[in-house]
């Protein structure tokens, strides 16, 4: 099958790599890149657990071509921490328990950083609606709403 | 002990919402779950499904697939013939095709299985294999199976005559009879809790690792119950060399279980066959409708209850009859004595002085089960048919629910309880928890405010569940899986400096094991729970266990944690004995350290103690302080808890809106408050998701409904409500710490609080009973039926 040579910026490192036409997002994340911690859970674009930013947009990775991505910026879970320091997101669910199992965390957080860079100060609804998208089976979203809030309090502080 | 935490923040004992300490890796995307893992020479395998429900298999063509470049091989039911594979005993000693030689039984039915160097070369296999199938008559509705002349699927069993898998039966059938009789009111009804499927967001999968050379098969595997699996491989494939010590189980990071990760899947056992023959790592992993529509199921119980009571509403009796159909093989994962699971604690929270109960087991062509839905052994089945009928005696007396419940249950002097079906509840303050329910929720108000809702023509309901569960099997006289007994274990070892490794044999899939085992044994010891590192999941290092599933980790592997620590607190006691020079009867011991009696200066640390125990103990005393502990509890544990559902209804639409929840529980002492808090957060959106939105159903074909994330209705954060928690703490008595079991709770008391508000709402227009799960559609019929929809 024909490949493709494509550039992708992960978590701001270029990339580049000789890809098929068909390959997903989500698995030239995982398997060309290692960067596991972007996870699949249904292959339909219903759950969110792939949720990355493709040029600070949340998209579900696996629908999304790796080919597609050629010259954008992508950013997943990974790319989160700086310097050693959590991101608010990170230490808003790790404050508010707002992950149990993690399976559907990266996707997730993804999400809802995307929501705090529009909304600095979502309401609860807003938070919601945002997430709506990204299903857990664990937590009953309740602290992932608190989880949401913490971040947004915290970057406010910051 | 719980309210009022014994031990400092710093140490972290029971009581402490200590933050848990498997989140830093999970928050950096840095969890290992089976999909994560990557061998060299790795293998992938994809699976060849059955379009029909029931056919015969013509003839198999695996050439086209074998001409795409990195197809290695496809593997057939005759393939695995060859090696006394192709069937699989259930966990309920009931046999399951692994890959079939002769016919399908369900649709999605596992029919081949293509190996190839990646997962997009294994897909075009999957595509090329031609099948050529010849159907069959499709049994589909359990009643018609089992009427006579209806054709009998399992043809594979000789002497099989019929599609009846068992027939089991509990309690007085004639004494309830005559209960009955002599009621005043008896109310019937048929009561239907319909296929649902757990879909963890992580799907289930494989890899399987033979290492020729030495003999070794390492299997990554999402399972909950790694142990068993072990042993399970070991009985089923022993005659082609696998033999149980050259056999390691890794459970990884696990991303959500909930039963679904209990049974052994087709899948597994082709992957482990591949990578034995082949001798390479082979990888699978399903995709989500693979995993909807061919993993176990839960529930499909078709339920018809009686229940009498005196004029003033003090119950006499309740007779349950069931059909449970289980799909094409009877693949629960029920203990061996309980082919219906726990299905006798369905006389719930109330003094039922008479009971009966029959479950028939059925064949149909759709996947096998009867697994748990996040609920402890067909709990969930027992308390909803209770809940429901209480509501349905309640309307027919016209008796207040919470009254009629208050006038019934098991008052709290009375614990410990026989139940007439034979369970000895441990302890239980029922009117305590509804009591707290009803004030933090204002039920007189909503009661005042229903009365003048229905006046303006507006349809509000409130319901009430209050359900008492049973959970954390053994005890081992009782309770096995495929004959090993259901205990669970730690091996406590505490270092020279201190700190500790604490292993236990069951499984976290998302509990947070890691943060309250370590809890316990800070609890016990002193030890901060920082310092104590929690592992499991694999056989070669953990104790022997059955694993994590009904709410029994706390109830067994958490006991025995606790026990394990006072084992090696006994033999601290010795060595703080002699470091201290005076007998053991002179020290006194709180947490984290002995001290001399009556002279509290004098005193040995844990820490110190360990130390001496490597560097300086007694001449004749063994070095070392470690500990193993297999605990056998001597009775389950019965959680309890009251929930209060507040619903309105669209008139227009039939959708039904959740506009509050209060949730009270008890689960007895609690080790981490934050995390039982977030269990039934869970727990309560489990419960919603078939009351409201889940179902699997077939057409008369065998063809899956609700296949796919598209028609099966997982709850997103729009439809879930902010649930409100609270508790009431009643210690279990038996337990080493008394705790009971608690993750389940929520999934089992929350669908008939849902269901009875939304019959309460429509219960003046004669509405008695809606069964699960209530649709907008559903309600909308209704509403249009007694000509009130909008």
């Amino acid at each position: 099958m024909a490949k493709h040579s494509i550039s992708v910026t992960v978590n701001g490192a270029s990339q580049g790599a000789q890809v098929e036409s068909r390959l997903l997002l989500v698995h030239f994340l995982r398997e060309n890149l290692r960067l596991t911690g972007t996870h699949i859970g249904c292959d339909t674009t219903h759950c969110g657990a792939c949720t990355v930013l493709l040029d600070g947009v949340p998209v579900k990775s696996c629908t999304v071509l790796a080919v597609q991505a050629d010259g954008r910026d992508v950013q997943t879970v990974e790319g989160l921490e700086k310097d050693g320091k959590l991101d608010p997101i990170q230490e808003g669910f790790y404050q508010e328990h707002g992950l149990q199992c993690g399976y559907c965390t990266p996707g997730m957080m993804m999400t809802g950083c995307a929501l705090l860079k529009s909304n600095p100060d979502p309401s609860e609804s807003e938070i919601r609606q945002a997430i709506s998208g990204n299903l857990c089976r664990c937590t009953g979203y309740v602290n992932i709403v608190k989880a949401v809030q913490h971040a947004a309090a915290a970057a406010r502080a910051r | 002990m719980a309210s009022t935490p014994r031990t400092s923040p710093e140490v972290g004992g029971m009581g402490h919402s200590v933050k848990r300490k498997e989140d830093p890796r999970f928050l950096r995307g840095k969890g290992n779950y089976v999909d994560d893992i990557q061998l060299p020479g790795m293998l992938h395998m994809d699976i060849v499904r059955s379009p029909y429900a029931h056919a015969r298999i013509v003839k198999i063509d695996p050439s086209h697939a074998l001409k795409i470049p990195g197809v290695l091989a496809v593997i057939t039911g005759e393939t695995l013939a060859q090696y006394k594979l192709h069937w699989m005993p259930t966990l309920m000693s009931d046999t399951q095709m692994v890959l079939p030689t002769e016919k399908v039984m369900y649709q999605a039915q596992e029919v081949a299985a293509v190996i190839a160097t990646d997962r997009y070369a294994a897909a075009d296999g999957v595509e090329a294999v031609e099948v050529e199938y010849d159907p069959l008559p499709v049994v589909v509705d359990p009643f018609k199976a089992l009427e006579p002349g209806a054709p009998v699927l399992r043809t594979d069993k000789p002497n099989k005559k019929d599609n009846r898998i068992f027939h089991w039966e509990v309690g007085d059938r004639k004494g309830t009879e005559s209960a009955l009789a002599g009621s005043d009111v008896v109310v019937e009804q048929k009561i239907y809790l319909p296929r649902i499927h757990v879909a963890s967001i992580e799907t289930c999968g494989i890899v399987a690792d033979f290492d020729r050379i030495r003999g070794k098969l390492t299997v990554y595997m999402t399972t909950q119950a790694p142990h068993a699996i072990r042993t399970v491989i070991a009985l089923v494939a022993g005659h082609v060399g696998l033999s149980e010590e050259k056999i390691r189980v890794i459970s990884p990071d696990i991303g959500g279980g909930f039963g679904g990760k209990v049974p052994v899947y087709p899948g597994y056992v082709i992957a482990v066959a591949a990578s034995v023959v082949i001798g390479k790592p082979v990888k699978w992993v399903e995709d989500r409708m693979e995993n909807l529509q061919a993993d176990s199921f839960a529930r499909d119980y078709h339920i018809t209850a009686r229940m009498g009571a005196k004029k003033d509403g003090t119950m006499t009796g309740l007779e349950i009859k069931t059909i449970a159909d289980h799909g094409y093989a009877d693949a629960a994962a029920n203990p061996s004595k309980f082919p219906a699971g726990l299905f006798s604690i369905c006389t719930g929270s109330y003094k039922m002085p008479k009971a009966f109960a029959e479950v028939d087991g059925v064949y149909t062509n759709k996947p096998p089960g009867g697994i748990a839905y996040r609920c402890s052994f067909r709990v969930t089945e027992a308390v909803h048919a209770i809940e429901r009928m209480t509501d349905v005696l309640a309307q027919e007396l016209k008796m207040d629910p919470a009254d009629l419940r208050l006038k019934n249950f098991i008052p709290a002097d009375e614990f410990p309880y026989k139940s007439a079906l034979g369970w000895e509840y441990d302890s239980g303050n029922y009117a305590g928890a509804l009591k707290k329910a009803m004030d933090l929720i204002g039920y007189a108000a909503l009661r005042k405010e229903q009365a003048e809702k229905r006046k303006k023509g507006e349809l509000m309901g409130i319901g009430i569940s209050s359900f008492t569960e049973i959970v954390g099997a053994g005890p081992s006289k009782h309770f096995d899986i495929l004959g090993i007994k259901m205990f669970d274990s730690c091996e406590l070892r505490v270092h020279p400096t201190g700190k500790a490794t604490a292993r236990f044999g069951t499984k976290s899939q998302g509990q947070g094991h890691e943060t309250t085992y370590a809890q316990i044994i800070a609890e016990e010891l002193g030890i901060p729970a920082a310092h104590v590192e929690v592992e499991e999941g694999d056989t070669d290092t953990a104790p022997y266990g059955l694993g994590t599933y009904a709410s029994r980790s706390t109830p067994t592997a958490g006991a025995a944690g606790a026990i394990a620590a006072r084992k090696v607190r006994d033999k601290a006691k010795k060595i703080a004995a002699y470091l201290l020079e005076v007998a053991e009867d002179d020290l006194v011991w709180e947490p984290g350290k002995f001290s001399v009696k009556g002279a509290p200066q004098k005193s040995k640390t844990i820490q110190d103690i360990a130390f001496a125990a490597y560097t300086n103990h007694p001449q004749g005393m063994e070095a070392g302080l470690e500990a193993v502990d297999y605990y056998d509890p001597p009775n389950l544990t019965f959680p309890f808890g009251s929930y209060i559902c507040v619903v309105d209804i669209d008139r227009g639409t039939g959708e039904v809106k959740i506009r509050r929840f209060v949730a009270v529980d008890d689960c007895g002492n609690i080790i981490n408050p934050m995390i039982v808090d977030g269990q039934i957060h869970g727990g309560l959106t489990m419960g919603m998701a078939p009351a409201l939105l889940e179902e699997i159903s077939y057409d008369e074909n065998g063809n899956v409904q609700g296949g796919s994330f598209m028609d099966y209705l997982l709850p997103t954060a729009m439809e879930t409500p902010r649930w409100e928690t609270d508790k009431t703490v009643t210690p279990s008595p038996h337990h080493p710490f008394g705790a009971k079991g608690v993750g389940e709770s929520a999934t089992v008391g929350a669908p008939p609080a849902i269901a009875n508000a939304v019959v309460d709402a429509l219960s003046h227009l004669g509405v008695k009973h809606i069964d699960i799960p209530i649709t907008p559609e559903k309600v909308w019929k209704i509403l249009k039926e007694k000509g009130v929809a909008e």
